[in-house]
Formats: C-alpha cells, structure tokens, sequence
C-alpha cells in the first residue's frame, strides 16, 4: 500500500421510514455535514465513491449518476459500487482503493437509499433478485431466504426463538440513544415472541425496517489526515468476498464468505485473535440472528456460540464486546446502502470517544463494521483504529 | 442527544402516514409496466423439460465429482464445463423450511406458503433446491424430514418448476 489511509469526518441525515427529502438532497446533507465535520469543502476532494444498493427501490435506473450532484461528484473521478446490503461498507472500501493507492489524498464516499417511493411495500423490490425461471414462479419474498436460513441456523446449533430475539431487545434499546433512529424503543423478548409471524420463525420484531437516509465518510491520506485532525481514525483493513447465487447449495447455518472477507480485513490489519484484539464491532444486523450468524463468521464468536454471548450480555455496551452500540438497522433504520455506512460512522465516533450516550464503556481502540448482503452472497468488512 | 459530541443537529424531514392522508406534499405517481422473455439457457432448457416428463435432471462435473442440481454447463468451483446428464430421484429431505404469511409484495396471506430446501435424493448432499410443502400440517414439519415431489398431471405440465406441485412428507417407506 502507498498510502495509510484514515477516515476524518462523517455524517448522516436522520433514518425515517418516509423523508421528504429527495435521493440527491438526503445525500447532499450527509455529505456535506461529513465535509463539516472535517474542516473541508469540496474542492478539497480529489475523487467520489457512490453507493447505493437495488435500483428497484426509487425506480431511478443508473442511480450513481442520478446521485452525481448530490454527492459532490461532478466533474471529479467517481465510481459507484454495488453489491446489495454489503453496499454500505463496501463504499468506503472502494475509497480505500482510491487512497491507499496513491492516486489521491482525499476521497469522499456518500451512501444513500430511499427505498419509500416503491409501492405497496419496498419488499417488492427484491423479488427480482431471485432466479426468474426456478425460484420466482413460487412466490418468492426476501423475507424467505432469511427464514430458511434462520430456521437451519437454530436447528444446526440448538439455538431458540428468544436467545435470538434478545438482540432485537438490546439493539433497539441502543438506539434510544442515537438522534437520528427510527426505531429505538424499550422491548422485551416476550414482545418479540408475541409479534406478527411474519415469516415463521421471523417475527416482526426480528425484522429491521426499511427506511430512507443518508450517510456519508471523508478519506484521507496519512500525510493530509495528520494535517486536518489529532483523531483520525485509521482504515487499517479491508476485505471483501462474494458466494454463488446458488444459495440453495450453500451451508445455511454459516456465512462462509463472511470469514474470508474478515481474514482478509484482519490480515491486512495484523489481526490474529479477533475476538480478543477487536473492542467494538457494528455487525450487520437487518435480522436479530443475522447479528449472531455474522458474528461467528466474523471469528468474533465459535460456530453457535454467539447466542450465549448476547444472552449473557457480553455484546452489550458495558460489556467485554459492544455489538451494534449505535443501535443497528434493528434499531436505527435500514435504508439499505445508508444503513452500511451508518456503521462506519459509528465506529467512527465511538473510536475517537465523541458517542456521547452511546460511548461504550470499555476503552474501544479496534473497531470493526461489517456489511452483508446481495441473494445472502456477500461480506464487506472494515477494521478501524483510533 | 448527540450524534457526535461535535455534530448537534440532524438535516432531514420526515413525511408521516398522516402527512401522506392529508395530502401535505406533493407526490408523482408512475407505473412501470415491461415485460420480458428470458431465454432459459442451455442448462435450464433441458432441466425444463425434463420437468414436463416428469423427471429431475442435472449435471454431474467428472473433475469434483458433484452432482449439481439447479443444473449448469460448467462448474463454479472447477471453472471448466460439466460433463454428463444424471437422473436424479423427486424424493429428498427438508434442509431448512419456513411458514410465509406475506406474499411478493408484503401483503399478508390468509392461507400461509410453506416453503423449504430440499435436498434431492440422487444429487450430492447439500444440493437443495427451493420449494413449496404440501399436504402437511405446518407445525407437523421438521428439519431432516422425508419428502417427495408432487407432480401435475402430464396434460397440465409446461416446463416449468411449478410442474412439481409442492413436496409432501412420505413418513417411512
């Protein structure tokens, strides 16, 4: 690598199931509060990185140029990156390329969804991301791959309902905490079990919602981060890997493909024990088991043991390994590209001690954010350090 | 409550259900009807309509070893092209399964869909394929259950995965 690559600002505009703003200006105010926050104005900015995940949500084809003002790419070198619910972390990502390989010294990457606009529910969307000639004629809803893969999880491991739903319980009381959330709320786990079946055994309490937003990162180089701030946070390591759609001949109950994207981050990092090195870790989280699958995956937790864990309130903010601190998509919103780079701007603010209520209490200098997405396919994986 | 010690407000408006009943901003409506016609592929033709005969077909790789259901020509792991056409049996095992109460768009179903992967008899272990249940009361399915394929009758098959009407549990034969 040419470049040490930091990260020295960030923003994000509230998460709301329904925003009046349009896809441009929710981007626009992510990104600029993100410049704010780093003493910069665009000028400063040498190149752009877009993300934003399906199309299918706004009906808007081609949406990184569509987003192009917004995001302060016009006349820079901009790309878009796009691989589904890894978009959010994948972002940064690809900024990382644009400075830690020496073309630039400054990188902006702004990630928005809007997913309010497609009727009668954004669901819909997502019907297209299935086989069109083997899996479509039989009713397909997204819901359904994370039910089958929830189901084949608690019957490899012995998992229950309620050792699963307490991440819901604790994410959503996380959010409480973080101003621009949708969904933060005081629950139980009865409450959990008592929600809608919505697709058994998901429940509509296990479920994240969909929602509009925006957030966005500033990248620097080493030499120009040391000039603009005393705390950046440093992208230390990336990784990213892809599964075959073939999802059906894939091992449910373990994210293969988020382990490689992990090693691959943590070797660049010089990680070897991630579940002693890492302190914080902002897990993808749109389903409350997704929290715990990820986790294993991630080498945060053995195969099955990551339940015990947020049973015994391990992932807790007090306790020896916050997960989802900011609240989650759970508990913060899900506007899919958006909700990714949430996790980066909470790791963000949590590594350089500015979370006010949501500070974790342990002396967090490692933080990872992961992202996971695509026909359950894709791991994006981002290690910082303060 | 802050976002950010140093960051204490947070752009965005949003718009309320009652926002949208009341009409307070204005929206643009649009449908987007196209339609299209997919070429099956090579792979999936011939798995297509061995359907309509009322047999699953797929794809063994001489290299791995595997025998891939949904078929393909070429294999992902070995990167080269399959080999040879193999019969594989309608019987199989639930792998995981799951009880739908919405449908495509999220509307909520009066009559649940029960759907599930089945691990198909005849293929190697762990090629499963997505499928509807039948003939079963929801809370008698189980993981590692015994299932066979349910077939619409000659005259009503199309070439289409939907010939299979749904599995149903066999119990011990």
């Amino acid at each position: 690598m040419k470049n040490r690559v930091a990260i020295v600002g960030a923003g994000m505009t509230l998460f709301r199931r329904r925003m009046l703003e349009s896809p441009k200006e929710l981007s626009f105010e992510a990104t600029r509060m993100a410049l704010d926050s780093a003493g910069l104005e665009l000028k400063d900015i040498q190149s752009v990185v877009s993300g934003s995940a399906p199309d299918a949500f706004d009906g808007v084809h081609m949406k990184g140029e569509y987003l192009l003002d917004g995001m302060g790419g016009i006349g820079k070198p901009n790309q878009r990156v796009y691989v589904g619910g890894g978009t959010g972390v994948f972002t940064p990502i690809g900024g990382w390329w644009n400075v830690a390989s020496g073309m630039y010294d400054t990188c902006l990457c702004v990630a928005e969804e809007k997913m309010s606009p497609l009727h009668p529910h954004p669901q819909y969307a997502f019907w297209s991301i299935f086989d069109q000639i083997l899996e479509r004629p039989l009713g397909t809803t997204l819901l359904w791959i994370f039910s089958l893969e929830m189901r084949r999880y608690m019957h490899k491991y012995g998992i229950t309902e309620e050792e699963i739903a307490s991440v819901a319980v604790k994410n959503k009381g996380n959010a409480v905490d973080h101003p621009c959330a949708q969904l933060g709320a005081k629950i139980t786990v009865d409450d959990v079990m008592n929600s809608e079946p919505i697709c058994w055994p998901v429940k509509r309490l296990d479920v994240s919602p969909p929602s509009d937003g925006a957030a966005a990162v500033v990248l620097a180089s080493e030499k120009v981060a040391k000039k603009l701030t005393d705390q950046p946070v440093w992208l230390d390591g990336v990784g990213w890997t892809l599964d075959t759609t073939h999802w059906t001949n894939r091992d449910l109950a373990y994210p293969e493909y988020v382990e490689k994207a992990a090693w691959m981050a943590y070797k660049m990092a010089r990680i070897k024990k991630p579940r002693k090195e890492i302190d914080i870790a902002e897990v993808y989280d749109p389903f409350d088991y997704k929290e715990l699958h990820h986790m294993e995956g991630l080498q945060l937790a053995g195969k099955g043991e990551a339940p015990k864990m947020a049973v015994d309130g391990v992932t807790q903010r007090d306790g020896d390994l916050p997960v989802c601190p900011s609240g989650g998509l759970l508990g913060v919103g899900n506007p899919i590209a958006a909700a990714g780079m949430m996790k980066i701007c909470e790791v963000f603010w949590q590594l350089r001690g500015e979370a006010g209520k949501r500070q974790v209490k342990k002396d967090a200098r490692t933080g990872l954010a992961q992202a996971w997405g695509d026909l359950m396919q894709v791991g994006t994986v981002a290690v910082m350090r303060s | 409550m802050e976002l950010s010690q140093k960051i204490t407000s947070y752009p965005g408006h949003e718009i309320t259900p009652e926002d949208m009943k009341e009409g307070k901003y204005l929206d643009v409506v649009y449908k987007f009807e196209p339609k299209y016609s997919w070429a099956a592929g090579v792979a999936i033709s011939r798995f297509l309509a061995e359907l309509k005969e009322g047999r699953i077909i797929a794809r063994k790789c001489m290299n791995c070893e595997r025998i891939l259901v949904p078929p393909r020509m070429y294999c992902e792991r070995c990167f080269r092209p399959t080999d040879e056409w193999v019969q594989i049996k309608d019987t199989g095992t639930i792998n995981t399964y799951s009880i739908s109460h919405v449908g495509t768009d999220a509307r909520r179903l009066k009559i649940p869909i029960l759907v599930a992967v089945v691990d198909l008899d005849g293929a190697t272990l762990g090629m499963g394929i997505l499928h509807n249940l039948g003939e079963v009361e929801p809370s008698k399915i189980k993981v590692g259950m015994r299932v066979r394929g349910v077939w619409k009758s000659s005259s009503e098959r199309q070439g289409a995965i939907t010939d299979i009407r749904y599995f149903k549990p066999i119990g011990e034969e």
